[in-house]
């Protein structure tokens, strides 16, 4: 149960009062060692995006830039730059990409979150047949990669009139999210006692009432942990967006990295700079929910 | 599809209570929104590349193409690199499944016992599984690029001599090198997922344990390991499908090249509908794959599920 956390994190806490041995000093170290490594391309990219153009493509390698600065960030963002100061970003539509993504990933994230949530209500408190079917039909929606999904969707789409628009990139997505959000919230709306919801019923509440009031509140954490997962997939996404998103009025982050490689040379200041302001919504996002990811994760990944 | 099987069945629990209309029409309320969306989004559009699979459609020839039955699928049979491709994509899900797991669960039990910025640390730590898969495939391979990329140069200031090792081609470097960017980009999702699991477990057996004197390793392999079995099972259903439609990552470091060395099924459907203009032909492909696919999903999801619904219905 998600009691179950705060529980342990608090023992955690507690634990630091005891007499911390060599083991317990070698063993975050150790931990500090891997997580070092593992940020160490993002520290590289961060300090590509920010260091002299010449000193990146060299070998042997300049380890330590001369100077700093933000240049590619400014290009991107069409502001004034110090003379001879040049990217590839001059030509592509920041804001507008940056624009596009925002209201993509958030109504994406919200269409799926409150569709998978109903769905995953509905594995969790009812029985019906072709439960199983149905629910296997759904991961297997997510089985299919975009590669083999975006020729046939674009077709489709441009017959509805919904290619290279938002609206279709938002319905989209939302498919995408909608298996893995029923599956996280079944699991979680599973691990809630079924007393709850019949206690609502005796009282006179109708499901409906009973799904928003009781079992939802509950269910947060859960929500939380669905909705990181559905808005890095939506804000990341490349194979359907570079087919259905043809021109900058509907494309997203992704496909524009790629108008940072020409035919013979990348601008990798330019492409970094793009990724660090990407990341930053996401980084924001999940240092915000991130406990509640990993409590959400705790009851809803598997609990039966 | 199976919608039309939901009404009769509904109150079938509800017999125990009144079989209310709501009981019985309420899941189907719940459930269509969902369903259609996803119908509409994958549904339909599978459906028609399963009949495009049965024709000789091309890119080029989009407006003149006829029913060829299955003359697709009998190519697909007898083409020595479909073969590979599968056998590599096989090999490259249980590598890259596998590792992830062992580095994650090595992180996650480290991470379920620090004690000071740990808020800090998993947000560190899932920062790779932040990037946009593409610009993971972008970064690599100009990581590994062999005249100026960062390991090489690595390689070149911790020795003094230049080594200009082709990552990218050389026979097992390439296969190495993309298992590498995917582990890097994937392992984040196993540790959130495990140290879920860690912290998840209630604190009396390893109380009890540590009075009887177990040592760390013994209460991590007969308490913990145990324990998470459920979250492990998970963790490798979702990486396993993951990375069985793996594609973005390896397209952009490899493109399944040089030659067809780190081609993995999914980069050869995209070589034979896009480039190879034989867009049936991967079609045909696509399906094959996705049945196989589901077939795993199956198997896999069967224990997920059994352990999910038993007793309660």
């Amino acid at each position: 149960m998600n009691l179950a956390l705060p529980r342990r994190e608090k023992a955690g806490y507690k634990q630091a009062g005891r007499r911390r041995n060599r083991l317990d000093t070698l063993r975050d170290v150790a931990l500090y060692v891997i997580i070092l490594g593992f940020f160490l391309p993002v520290l590289w990219i961060i300090l590509t995006s920010m260091r002299p153009n010449v000193e990146i493509n060299t070998r042997p390698p300049v380890w330590i830039p001369a100077h700093l600065d933000f240049d590619s960030y400014k290009i991107l963002l069409g502001m004034p730059t110090p003379e001879g100061a040049f990217g590839m970003g001059a030509a592509i539509p920041f804001v507008q990409y940056a624009r596009n993504s925002t209201v993509i990933a958030l109504a994406s994230t919200l269409i799926s979150l409150v569709l998978g949530t109903l769905a995953g209500f509905t594995f969790a408190r009812f029985s019906f047949r072709g439960k199983n079917g149905i629910f296997l039909s759904m991961m297997l929606a997510r089985a299919v990669p975009g590669v083999a999904l975006s020729l046939p969707l674009f077709i489709l789409f441009a017959r509805m009139g919904l290619s290279d628009k938002i609206l279709g990139m938002i319905i989209a997505y939302s498919a995408l999210n909608i298996p893995f959000t029923a599956w996280l919230m079944d699991g979680f709306f599973r691990a809630l006692p079924q007393e709850l919801d019949d206690a609502a019923l005796i009282d006179g509440c109708s499901r409906w009432t009973a799904l928003l009031r009781v079992d939802l509140p509950l269910a947060l954490p859960g929500v939380a942990a669905s909705g990181i997962f559905a808005f890095l997939t939506s804000w990341n996404e490349f194979a359907l967006a570079t087919v259905i998103t043809r021109t900058p009025a509907s494309r997203t982050f992704p496909p524009g990295l790629y108008e940072f490689t020409g035919q013979f040379v990348t601008d990798w200041r330019g492409m970094t700079a793009m990724s660090v302001m990407m990341l930053i919504p996401s980084v924001i996002f999940v240092a915000l929910v991130q406990r509640q990811l990993v409590q959400g994760l705790a009851s809803g990944a598997t609990k039966g | 599809m199976t919608v039309t099987t939901l009404a009769p069945a509904a109150g079938k629990r509800a017999s125990t209570r009144s079989v209310s209309r709501e009981t019985r029409l309420l899941p189907i309320a719940f459930l269509l929104p969902g369903f259609l969306v996803i119908l509409l989004v994958v549904g339909f559009p599978m459906l028609y590349s399963l009949y495009l699979s049965f024709t000789n459609y091309t890119l080029t020839s989009a407006k003149s193409f006829h029913w060829i039955w299955f003359q697709n699928y009998g190519t697909l049979f007898h083409d020595p690199t479909f073969w590979q491709a599968f056998g590599r994509t096989v090999l490259f899900m249980t590598l890259a499944t596998n590792l992830e797991f062992l580095i994650g669960l090595g992180i996650a039990q480290l991470m379920s016992k620090a004690i000071r910025g740990r808020s800090l640390l998993r947000t560190i730590i899932m920062m790779p599984m932040m990037f946009a898969p593409i610009l993971v495939g972008f970064q690599f391979k100009w990581f590994f690029n062999a005249e100026v990329g960062l390991v090489n140069n690595i390689l070149f200031s911790l020795t003094g001599t230049a080594h200009i090792i082709p990552w990218l081609i050389d026979v097992p470097l390439g296969f190495i090198s993309i298992l590498i960017a995917e582990i890097w980009m994937s392992t984040p999702f196993m540790v959130i997922i495990l140290e879920a699991g860690i912290l998840s477990l209630p604190t009396e057996p390893f109380e009890a344990a540590e009075v009887d004197g177990a040592s760390g390793w013994q209460k991590f392999r007969h308490l913990t390991l145990p324990m998470i079995m459920p979250f492990i099972y998970t963790a490798l259903a979702i990486r396993s499908l993951d990375i069985a439609r793996a594609y973005d990552v390896i397209s952009i470091m490899t493109g399944g090249g040089p030659g067809s060395r780190t081609e993995l099924i999914w980069t050869y459907v995209y070589r034979l509908a896009f480039s190879g203009h034989n867009y049936a032909m991967g079609s045909a492909m696509s399906y094959v794959t996705v049945i196989i696919s589901f077939l795993f999903t199956w198997y896999l999801f069967r224990n997920v599920i059994k352990s999910r619904w038993e007793g309660r219905e």
